[in-house]
């Protein structure tokens, strides 16, 4: 790609992140001194009601994966006093993501202010946040920032005269990536296996200790606070009609400038690429991006650079937005290589609930590191494909679809670097066999066959 | 036999009482557990938390095996956990993993003879950003991520850690 085709004018539009530079904003008076907790009392003076249609004409759409209508969903919550929860996903999994975790280290308050407000809207008294184990540093963040609210008045009982009570805490997780999954982190909650549920009954009916629970992303409620600010409209300024407002992206992989960047939905992938990202590092090309996380089905370059970066384009393309993690793939990379890695995850974070996915990991974890020791035959690849076939919409959760999504786009995209890994025994771009790493025992990398 | 010091106990109780439901304080209580026992849970650990919360062993034992971050076995002072996933596997964290096991002698979920170091690999910890990346945790349960790692960064950290 020459220079002149970049649009480097296209430029990070910082409406979450606008203070994230600010060390002290990760504190109550730096927040404060920002513009942080004058929505608060602004929306206790509202009608629950109005905040729920007011975050409903947003158009705010899940930030954490499925990319669900906010509103909707919480319109879902029976219409009666019974006690409801609110319970914040914390549990950054999907790989490729890492933006939640920059959220909750550099702006706690932002997350327990957009949560006081969204647990006011549906009339919850007491909301949880699950953070995954592994990031201490966020659950750091978030216990002081709790603290300091409680201090202030922002969370207990009566917050600020208004009469409503609200009670905020933070639940570590410890180290699952099925707890990603809105009813396998209800489960975990409970303090039990981090098994999903069959829905329905959806969580908004039926959630933690079986009351109604809302289940929504950091982002997701981090957001509201600024459609109180801007109002519907003014929050629609940006994004396209039906994928409103900004969104975090993760940028990872093989490319120059790997971080989380705030762009308007609708941002063309290309732009992302390589105007914010600096595309690929010298004399490498790109050859493939998974444009949501490691269970959205893989673009070419080619579909790359005609992507833009919102939920209906993307759809459109057969792959999905997801969590907005953006993985970069170049051309000294093998894809075989790249699939196996991923079928390894699968296979390790299946809960083994239901058979097709606990099985079928397995089998697609064991195919993929037979054709990579160079044992593959050409069977291999319809096996591949038909195992994935098999997971499809079949058990409990999406863990399973996730699995099968990538092996069905890389091997349909890519085939021509299975196969010729299959007939010559090594990799097409590295021209030799992958080499089982020292460290590992030869066993545990057998194949299936 | 193990027994929770008075002080792991009483935060035990705290927890049980914390949440809506006793059965939440289950996840906290295995931490606790797990930082009274250097680092790592045995049955007689599980028997304990089983007492002190009157909840079944079982219970507490099959959420102990579900989860990955309940050490099932002794780890050194220092646990090394390497992510393995695509972002990092993208920038090297295969060959940076191998450098580590070849530098401390030992192969992978091995504790160098001094006791000093174990050696793991973790899936996705979401730092692919400052990929790749190694998490170390001390037995007490504390933890901290090391990003951007080169061979000879990594192992600069971990000669600072003897």
């Amino acid at each position: 790609m020459s220079a002149s085709e970049i649009n480097t004018s296209a430029n990070e539009i910082k409406y979450l992140s606008e203070f994230y530079h600010l060390p002290e904003f990760k504190t109550l008076e730096g927040y404060k001194k920002n513009g942080g907790y004058i929505q608060l009392p602004k929306a206790l003076k509202m009608q629950p009601q109005e905040i729920i249609d007011l975050v409903k004409a947003s158009g705010l759409r899940g930030r954490g994966g499925a990319g669900f209508a906010t509103g909707m969903k919480w319109g879902f919550l029976p219409k009666n006093n019974e006690p409801r929860y609110l319970l914040c996903n914390a549990d950054e999994g999907e790989p490729g993501t890492f933006k939640d975790r920059m959220m909750m280290e550099k702006a706690p308050h932002q997350l327990v202010e957009g949560m006081i407000i969204s647990g006011f809207a549906i009339g919850s008294k007491k909301s949880y946040i699950y953070v995954r184990g592994e990031y201490s540093d966020s659950i750091n963040a978030l216990e002081v920032a709790i603290a300091e609210a409680y201090k202030a008045g922002f969370l207990g009982r009566n917050i600020l005269g208004s009469g409503f009570d609200h009670d905020m805490d933070v639940y570590r997780g410890a180290g699952a990536y099925i707890c990603g999954e809105e009813t396998g982190m209800i489960s975990s909650l409970e303090g039990l296996k981090g098994q999903p549920k069959l829905k329905p009954p959806f969580p908004a009916i039926q959630g933690y200790l079986k009351k109604p629970t809302i289940v929504n992303n950091v982002e997701t409620l981090a957001a509201v606070k600024y459609i109180l600010r801007d109002g519907a409209a003014g929050y629609r300024k940006y994004g396209t009609e039906k994928s409103a407002g900004t969104k975090l992206f993760s940028l990872s992989g093989n490319i120059v400038k790997p971080g989380n960047y705030e762009v308007p939905l609708g941002f063309s992938l290309k732009d992302m690429i390589y105007g914010l990202g600096g595309g690929t590092k010298p004399g490498k090309k790109l050859k493939a991006v998974i444009p949501g996380g490691s269970s959205a089905p893989v673009l070419t370059a080619d579909e790359a650079e005609r992507a833009n970066l919102d939920y209906e384009n993307l759809a459109q393309m057969g792959t999905m937005l997801g969590s907005g993690a953006i993985i970069v793939i170049d051309d000294s990379k093998c894809m075989v290589e790249c699939l196996a890695n991923l079928m390894h995850f699968y296979h390790h974070e299946s809960c083994g609930q239901c058979t097709p996915c606990r099985e079928g990991t397995g089998w697609l974890d064991k195919i993929t590191t037979s054709i990579l020791a160079g044992r593959g035959r050409l069977s291999d690849i319809e096996l591949l494909l038909k195992v994935a076939d098999n997971m499809k919409g079949k058990t409990i959760c999406a863990l399973s679809d996730a699995a099968a999504l990538p092996v069905l786009s890389f091997v349909s995209k890519f085939r021509d670097e299975f196969e010729f890994y299959v007939r010559e025994g090594k990799s097409k771009v590295k021209g030799v066999v992958y080499k089982t790493p020292s460290y590992q025992s030869d066993h545990s990398k057998l194949g299936a066959h | 036999m193990f027994q929770l010091s008075n002080d792991a106990k009483q935060k035990v109780l705290t927890e049980l009482t914390r949440y809506e439901s006793k059965q939440s304080a289950v996840l906290p209580a295995l931490y606790i557990g797990q930082k009274e026992n250097n680092g790592h849970i045995t049955p007689e650990v599980i028997c304990e938390l089983s007492k002190v919360m009157e909840i079944p062993e079982s219970q507490i034992n099959e959420v102990f095996t579900f989860y990955t971050m309940y050490n099932k076995s002794s780890i050194g002072k220092n646990h090394i956990q390497v992510c393995r996933t695509l972002s990092c596997m993208l920038n090297g964290s295969t060959e940076l993993t191998e450098h580590i096991c070849n530098e401390l002698h030992v192969k992978m979920g091995e504790t160098t003879k001094d006791g000093n170091f174990t050696v793991t690999e973790a899936e996705c910890l979401g730092s692919c950003g400052t990929a790749p990346m190694m998490q170390i945790s001390k037995q007490d349960g504390s933890s901290k991520y090391y990003e951007n790692l080169t061979n000879e960064s990594a192992m600069n950290i971990l000669r600072g850690l003897k």
